[in-house]
């Protein structure tokens, strides 16, 4: 007998997600569908505004992935103004942004992720001696491993389940069969919970002292927010007639810069010590999920992490392109310009276009009309053959494409990356899989793990270049040339893009006297989450589902850890809307 | 483990003392600028207490809301949800999904009927019969007016629950209102803030649990222990601004000196909130600090403010000419006038109180 199973809502994400899945007399995944269930018109309410602010409200699409969307908005407006900023501001978003990798990679994988493979309830059948030797053994240079640290834990735990009061743990499907870890290591993963919740709280200062405050630290178009109070005595000038004292005004002073470092420095032992030997510990519990959750076999980045400035994508960091049906070995060029490139579709969405419902629009068209109709709620099941979710389904020359950690790992992997390779490598020796283990629900898991260390490390060099920049006298960091919207052209134009956590990311504007005519963002969730296309082709969330064959459709943890695997953020993916139906300005750039 | 035990039974079973039980109690007091001689009273109510129930509601959000909570350093997550409350339904937090988090929403509502307390963040669309955001299919006013029913109290999390926040800004494409604005039966505290301080959402939580009533609040719902005083009234670069000294631009010797960010459009003066006090992320700063104006974000309809790069045009007569007076008779003779015109600061400071948002819309 068929049946379809809903999951809605979809918890331990952000936002407001629904899947509906069609299932054989197996049990077995036939069709899936991915609805996102919540809109609030960001870009219209943007219209009008001053450029100069739209990084604040492009910010708020989430705050989860915070910051993503304010660098987007603030490269955009700089990109459509021919904007450069300084090399300190550079460097100081490379931070941030790489701050913001780690911080959200990690609580994805403790606390939103963790628990469709970790059982809480097991964890208090654990030997807490035997826990404490497993997690030396797992890690052996992590402090917090004494069978007594493990004793309290548990005691915790205990007290939260024979109370009767479980929380945030009440109704988790424990005692899942598809639960395989020993109760040492659930009780190692669930104090490494803990641990992680006290940790992000520390490097989340990192954003505070260069933005003032997270969630949504402060930008700003044409450099960074902060200046520097440090007053470097310049070789042959001393220090100069200007000075009146002021050291350490600001929070980018010496005590910040030094907590900056530790910050770091904390990043990369919680990501070596716990987040790296976690991952492949947990992985080796659950090889069979290395065969399921691929999704389409497309992978795209735009790349990001500029070495020398947005404008030379050969300082990047992690590159741009196009990877198809699993070749590794054909990189694609990709054009966030190029008209027949980027297009989104709402065949299956609740938009209407003025050009039919079945032609794609390149974001510079984009078309939107809010059109709901769906099911009048309540509602018991959305009718999938129709219209089904507020996301589009946006298609890379007609082809759905997976983004984010994956995509990246695989991009860097097939330019031949040294530490990328060296990663892979090991991961896949470890856990003796194939290099195709990668294209599933852990291989996506583990890329995840293994970009936050790449980036970790890279934090470094860019703390080392900034410190070494002020050392030489440069505290620039704000380029006031062109922050005057008097000195602005009548009409300008420009893309911003970055590599969010979560993937491909990038907002369009469109400015006229000094105020937004138009603005339009493609986010990763919308890519990995969207609706299936006129040619009835899946999105990758969909794609990735089928062939599942849930245990218990009561209790769908498959659909939990394949969709978790790529971490949406569903506020991010539905934000588009255009109650007018006007047709957008056409634009040209470059 | 009894259904009675209490917070400080719980707490002394994982080895916390009376007396760091005591001193917990005695920064919680000190937190929500209570008298030092109630932190016995927290104290004795907290040793009382059962784990009470919360749910909490995500409407149209963006979980920034959720995520500060997570970064609050005293009381943590952790001790909140493990030691002071019993988070029953929380979407990004919870383990179960879809009918099992929903049934956990049920049975915690009933339970515990007339006593959860009820947090919601986000915004509610109500345009179109409420469509533009729904869970399990339901509408976002569907679901917070049955759980209003059987709440003690409602929490409205952020900007966006407590006044509707960015998606009610203009044109407010789905119908974006505040909880407030659906809920009229009900004792309902505003923690506003896009997101709002950590330390004010689990304070107020503290407060509730301690005396079994919401702090009191200011005209706009807010708890006065937090909101009772302007950024700028705190502010730590707040002499600069009597000196008449302001940064011109964001990285000049002002900026990089710590002078005043009012003429690069800071909205202190305006918005009343504990940054500049509690600060962000355990001390590590707050938006002054780390050179960019205030944006104002605990205020109502603070997105349809005016730029945020705008100064305050309001009060533009006396400010103006405090600072061009400065500009012209340089710093010293501004010193000379902050030491001297008292009369006029005085005028200043006044009008700037009376002044609100509102007031400067279409600035």
């Amino acid at each position: 007998m068929s049946r379809t199973v809903v999951v809605d809502p979809i918890t331990r994400i952000e936002g407001h997600l629904r899947i509906e899945a069609e299932t054989d007399a197996e049990g077995r995944i036939t069709q899936a569908s991915s609805a996102g269930t919540m809109v609030r018109g960001i870009e219209i309410i943007l219209r009008g505004r001053d450029p100069r602010d739209a990084w604040a409200f492009a910010q708020r699409i989430c705050g989860v992935c915070t910051l993503v969307h304010g660098i987007a908005s603030v490269r955009a407006v700089e990109d459509a103004l021919k904007y450069e900023v300084p090399a300190n501001a550079q460097l100081i978003r490379n931070l941030m942004t790489g701050a913001q990798y780690i911080h959200d990679h990690v609580m994805h994988f403790y606390h939103l992720h963790a628990l469709d493979w970790v059982d809480v309830v097991s964890a208090l059948k654990a030997d807490p001696k035997a826990t404490s030797e497993l997690a030396q053994t797992v890690s052996p240079s992590y402090p917090r491993s004494s069978p007594g640290y493990f004793a309290d834990v548990q005691k915790k735990v205990k007290g939260f389940v024979e109370g009767g009061q479980l929380g945030i743990f009440a109704n988790g499907y424990w005692g899942h069969p598809a639960y395989k870890l020993p109760p040492e290591a659930n009780l190692m993963a669930v104090a490494h919970y803990l641990d992680a919740l006290a940790w992000q709280r520390d490097v989340a200062k990192l954003h505070t002292i260069f933005g003032g405050k997270n969630p949504h630290p402060n930008f700003l178009v044409g450099g960074v927010p902060c200046a520097i109070s440090i007053h470097p005595e310049q070789e042959g000038k001393g220090r100069g007639p200007h000075h009146r004292g002021g050291e350490g005004a600001t929070s980018l002073n010496i005590v910040g810069l030094a907590n900056v470092q530790n910050i770091i420095k904390q990043m990369r032992e919680f990501v070596d010590q716990v987040y790296v030997p976690d991952t492949l510990a947990i992985a080796g519990f659950y090889k069979d999920w290395s065969t399921q959750g691929e999704g389409v076999g497309n992978f795209m980045t735009y790349g990001d992490f500029p070495e020398k400035g947005i404008s030379d994508p050969s300082s990047y960091l992690i590159p741009s392109g196009a990877i198809l049906n699993r070749d590794l070995s054909v990189i694609h060029p990709v054009d966030l310009h190029a008209e027949n490139e980027i297009e989104e579709f709402v065949s299956h969405s609740w938009y209407d276009y003025s050009v039919g419902k079945d032609k794609g629009l390149h974001p510079y068209k984009g078309e939107t009309t809010l059109h709901y109709t769906g099911p009048k709620p309540p509602y018991e099941n959305l009718d999938t053959a129709k219209d089904y979710s507020w996301l589009k389904s946006p298609r890379w020359k007609g082809k759905a494409m997976e983004v984010g950690p994956l995509a990246r790992v695989l991009m860097m992997y097939a330019k031949g990356h040294a530490q990328t390779k060296e990663l892979v490598d090991m991961t896949l020796s470890k856990l003796d899989l194939p290099v195709t283990a990668l294209y599933s629900t852990l291989g996506r898991t583990a890329a995840r793990t293994l970009e936050t260390k790449i980036i970790a490390d890279a934090m470094q060099g860019w703390y080392d270049q900034l410190i070494a920049n002020i050392k030489a006298g440069d505290v620039r960091t704000f380029n006031e040339t062109k922050w005057d919207p008097s000195t602005w052209p009548a009409v300008a134009k420009g893309a911003g893009f970055m590599e969010a956590p979560r993937g491909a990311l990038a907002h369009w504007i469109v400015i006229k006297d000094g105020k937004i005519d138009n603005y339009q963002a493609v986010v990763p969730s919308t890519w990995n989450a969207g609706p299936r296309d006129p040619q009835g082709q899946d999105g990758p969330y969909e794609a990735a589902l089928k062939g599942h064959k849930l245990h218990d459709p009561k209790q769908p943890i498959e659909i939990l850890r394949t969709i978790h695997s790529f971490d949406p953020c569903i506020a991010c993916a539905v934000h588009v809307t255009d109650p007018d139906g006007e047709e957008l300005v056409k634009v040209k750039i470059k | 483990m009894s259904e009675h035990e209490t917070l400080e039974q719980r707490l002394s079973e994982q080895g916390v003392s009376r007396r760091a039980f005591l001193k917990f109690c005695a920064a919680l007091a000190t937190m929500m600028a209570l008298p030092p001689s109630s932190a016995s009273a927290i104290a004795a109510a907290l040793s009382q207490a059962k784990r009470p129930s919360v749910i909490w509601l995500s409407f149209q959000e963006c979980t920034g809301c959720t995520e500060s909570l997570t970064r609050s350093h005293s009381p943590t997550l952790e001790s909140l949800i493990f030691d002071m409350i019993s988070l029953d339904y929380h979407h990004t937090l919870q383990a179960a999904s879809g009918h099992a988090a929903e049934q956990a929403r049920d049975d915690a509502m009933k339970a515990f009927y007339g006593k959860y307390l009820l947090l919601v963040d986000g915004s509610i669309p109500l345009k179109d019969g409420g469509v533009y955001s729904t869970i399990a299919g339901r509408t976002n006013l569907d679901m917070l007016e049955e759980a209003a029913k059987g709440a003690a109290a409602i929490v409205a999390v952020g900007s966006c629950a407590a006044f509707g926040g960015l998606p009610n800004a203009q044109p407010n494409p789905t119908g974006a209102v505040a909880v407030s604005d659906i809920i009229k039966d009900k004792p309902i505290v505003n923690i506003s803030g896009c997101p709002p301080i950590p330390a004010v959402i689990t304070g107020v939580l503290a407060h509730y649990l301690t005396f079994g009533e919401l702090p009191a609040l200011d005209e706009l719902g807010r708890p006065k222990a937090f909101y009772g005083e302007t950024i700028h009234d705190r502010c730590y670069r707040r002499p600069f601004y009597d000196q008449g000294k302001f940064a011109k631009t964001f990285d000049d010797e002002g900026a990089r000196n710590g002078w005043c960010l009012y003429e690069l459009g800071c909205k202190g003066p305006t918005t009343h909130n504990a940054c500049a006090t509690t600060k962000w992320n355990g001390g590590a700063g707050f938006p002054i600090e780390a050179g960019h104006g205030c944006i104002g974000c605990s205020e109502p309809k603070f997105w349809d403010a005016g730029s945020f790069y705008t100064p305050l045009s309001a009060p533009a007569a006396d400010v103006a000419s405090i600072s061009q007076a400065a500009a012209v008779a340089g710093a010293g003779a501004a010193l000379a006038l902050s030491a001297t015109d008292r009369a006029k600061r005085q005028q200043v400071q006044q009008s700037r109180e009376k002044l609100t948002l509102e007031d400067l819309k279409g600035n």
